[in-house]
């Protein structure tokens, strides 16, 4: 910008002059310096600032972060209301009709909380691998494969060996077989990164066919005249009741004081929270990312095939495709609702089995698919989602000018006054 | 020699799809948007573009074939990419974890798929299907002179619509990426937002641009599935794993749109398979095929990891200008 000062012609009379001319140019210069930054100054405070910013905060209250959530689930529930509306009913009455359909009677009741069961145990599977930043979305196999060891003792060894140690075999097997189908894709992440995502969720598909293939084929009833079905289990295989509802309840709650304890209170759960914060930091404090990444996905497998053992010999008695019936993809969405905390998931879980089942009710009531359940969690989940910015973050709004801004100095009148 | 060339027809027809989910992916990774939400853009496009369609029949005083064609292309377009708006907005604007919000899409729009096509089964009387003259703009063209060449006339010139579309885009995207300034641009975003960012580009509005286009396309090629695969009938779940299948070909074909067509073209051919080639195991074994498949192309992908074959740096990780 000075050149274009610069460039006037000179006149080489005396040293003087020069000497004058080029103390007149540094000033010029100075000037201008001072009226650009002034400018810039100017700039930021007036146009550039931005109308609102965001500022991390570190500092919020846990009452004010669980009535931020809080008001998340509401707002979902509204915009599901609208849904509602915009199909012709009435938002409030169907929404009544879902708690009734889920809690309104003892059978009912006792129907939510059996499907609260593999949501609860599976969520706490899926949260294990989560919390190590391991994408399991396998549960879905990793139940069947749970699910067929067990159907397998069930089917073929459980009239020989009596009841409880039929079932506890079953126990076993589906823990051991589930394990074991979750650490294959953690044995290949561990070694060369292998995308697990995708290659927990191929292993749903393929664990599937695989069940279809059981049940058109080598394990089809023979009873039923080619109907593609697998037996119904003998009473030998069966998980007893206890208030109406298959002991899988009491399985599951122990399950979350134990996985309560291991997460926040045991060296292996501090590992696993390391290595999901960073495996560099793990691997610096001589954690062996490898052992912890197998061993959690072998635990996180584990779990998921104990549902399919509760899932097979509590609710349905027999195997077949839909033994689990979606509930590793929703449990997922549990998992992250309950932000990976097993206690929490416990009201999660129920709350979603609550909203599965109460869809169920208005289908036949309002003739309202029952898909309806899916895409009311999808919303909830999108809000709660969203709604973590406003916890982590604090919106500043752009403050009112002040009047009477400090005149502004030109270049030239700079120069003119100096 | 027929056999072979009814092969590689199927497999077009059957692969078509999964090259749509595949190039809406590949734009969104370009911009360092890991979306999982595939699946569920790809369910959302399936219904609505069957939607469009019958909503057009239903104001239309006669059909015209090729307006409900193009009805059904870009209202499928746009609720692909209504999808990937909601995924933006989360994930850029509101910084969520771009895991947890793609899969969260993929719930979101699979529930609402199959809601909204119960809802459309009902007005219609039980049944979503559109007409047979919607039904005829899908079927395969008949290019006079050309389908009827020996063996190339059923190779090439055989096909829908929307596949010829499919490969159009590709080349286009192939096009976009390597030889515009745009482009460039938007593959800086996904390499280094920061430094994107102090050269000037908004990455917030091509982060934005990129994945809602992304899943328009997406969103094109659910609706295949539902006006084409299922002819134009509801099928409830009909995309089932496409879209899943779609994301692990993005890293089959090391992002590059161009090469998605061979990718789309194989696993295209892995799922008929069964139908062309018996090989004497039980069905059911052999639908695994394309999913064993996939984990193969994942833990060899992973093996040989190259640098000029790899996903964009920042994938799946948001930017947050204050923060960098």
């Amino acid at each position: 910008m000075s050149d274009g000062i610069r460039k006037e012609p000179v006149p080489q009379e005396s040293e003087a002059a020069r000497a004058q001319q080029q103390e007149e140019d540094i000033r010029v210069r100075e000037a201008i310096k001072t009226a650009e930054l002034e400018n810039v100054r100017e700039h930021h405070r007036q146009a550039k600032a931005p109308l609102v910013r965001m500022v991390k905060r570190d500092d919020i209250s846990r009452k004010k972060a669980v009535v931020i959530r809080l008001a998340a689930v509401v707002c979902a529930l509204v915009t599901g209301g609208l849904l509602i509306l915009a199909l012709g009913h009435n938002p409030i009455s169907v929404y009544a009709e879902m708690v009734v359909g889920s809690l309104g009677s003892t059978t009912v009741l006792q129907e939510t909380i059996r499907n609260a069961i593999p949501l609860l145990i599976t969520s706490m599977a899926v949260s294990l691998a989560f919390r190590m930043r391991f994408w399991n979305i396998g549960a879905e196999g990793q139940i069947l494969a749970g699910a067929v060891a067990a159907s397998y003792v069930a089917l073929f060894l459980s009239e020989s060996l009596g009841h409880v140690p039929s079932l506890l075999i079953m126990a076993v097997v589906a823990v051991v077989a589930g394990g074991l189908y979750g650490m294959i894709p953690a044995v290949f992440r561990a070694k060369w990164n292998t995308n697990e995502t995708l290659f927990t969720l191929m292993l749903n598909y393929i664990a599937l066919c695989f069940v279809k293939y059981l049940q058109n084929g080598p394990w089809r009833d023979p009873a039923l005249n080619g109907f593609p079905k697998i037996a119904m289990f003998g009473s030998e295989a069966r998980l007893p009741k206890l208030f109406g509802v298959n002991i899988g309840w009491i399985i599951a709650l122990v399950l979350v004081v134990l996985v309560s304890i291991y997460l926040t209170r045991t060296k292996q759960g501090y590992e696993i929270s390391v290595v999901g914060e960073s495996s560099n930091t793990a691997r610096y404090a001589g954690i062996n990312v490898t052992k912890v990444m197998l061993r959690t996905m072998f635990i996180s497998g584990a779990l998921a095939g104990l549902v399919g053992f509760i899932q097979v010999s509590g609710a349905d008695f027999t195997l077949s495709e839909n033994t689990t019936g979606g509930v590793g993809f929703t449990a997922i969405t549990v998992a992250w609702m309950s932000k990976l905390n097993p206690p929490v998931m416990l009201i999660v879980a129920f709350f979603i089995a609550m909203l599965t089942k109460g869809a169920g009710r208005i289908q036949t009531a309002f003739k309202i698919p029952a898909s309806a359940a899916n895409v009311l969690i999808g919303i909830i989940l999108f809000f709660l989602l969203g709604c973590e910015f406003f916890i982590n973050y604090k919106l500043v709004w752009r403050k009112k000018q002040t009047a009477g801004a400090p005149p502004k100095e030109t270049a030239k009148e700079a120069v003119n006054n100096g | 020699m027929d056999s072979v060339i009814n092969l590689v027809n199927a497999a077009v027809l059957a692969g078509t799809p999964l090259l749509f989910g595949t190039l809406g992916e590949i734009l969104t990774e370009k911009s360092g948007n890991l979306n999982l939400g595939v699946e569920g853009m790809m369910f959302m496009g399936a219904v609505s573009g069957l939607w469009a369609a019958v909503f057009y029949e239903s104001i239309a005083a006669t059909v015209s074939g090729v307006l409900a064609a193009i009805f059904a292309v870009i209202g499928s377009f746009l609720f692909g990419a209504l999808g990937a708006l909601i995924y933006s907005f989360l994930t850029v604007t509101l910084r969520a974890n771009q895991n947890v919000t793609g899969l969260t899409l993929t719930i979101f729009g699979t529930g609402i798929a199959n809601f909204l096509g119960e809802i459309l089964a009902q007005n219609m009387g039980g049944y979503a299907r559109v007409t047979t003259v919607t039904q005829g703009a899908f079927a395969n063209l008949n290019i006079p002179g050309l389908s009827d060449l020996p063996v190339v006339g059923k190779l090439l010139f055989s096909y829908n619509f929307v596949v010829y579309l499919g490969i159009v885009i590709a080349l286009v995207m192939w096009w976009f990426f390597k030889k515009t300034r745009v482009g460039l641009n938007l593959r800086a975003v996904g390499e280094s937002p920061a430094t994107a960012d102090s050269a000037g580009i908004n990455v917030t509005l091509y982060k934005y641009l990129a994945t809602c286009i992304g899943g328009g396309i997406c969103g094109i090629g659910g609706m295949y599935v539902s006006m084409v695969t299922t002819n134009g009938v509801w099928v409830y779940n009909c995309v089932s794993g496409l879209g899943w299948i779609a994301v692990a070909l993005v890293i089959f074909v090391a992002w590059k749109p161009a090469l998605g067509i061979l990718g789309a073209l194989v696993f295209g051919g892995l799922s008929v398979l069964r139908m062309y080639v018996p090989l004497g195991i039980p069905m059911e074994i052999y639908e695994m095929v394309p999913y064993v498949a996939t984990v193969i192309v994942l833990i060899v992908t992973s093996i040989r990891q190259s640098k000029e074959n790899s996903q964009p740096k920042s994938c799946g990780l948001n930017y947050f200008r204050e923060e960098r």
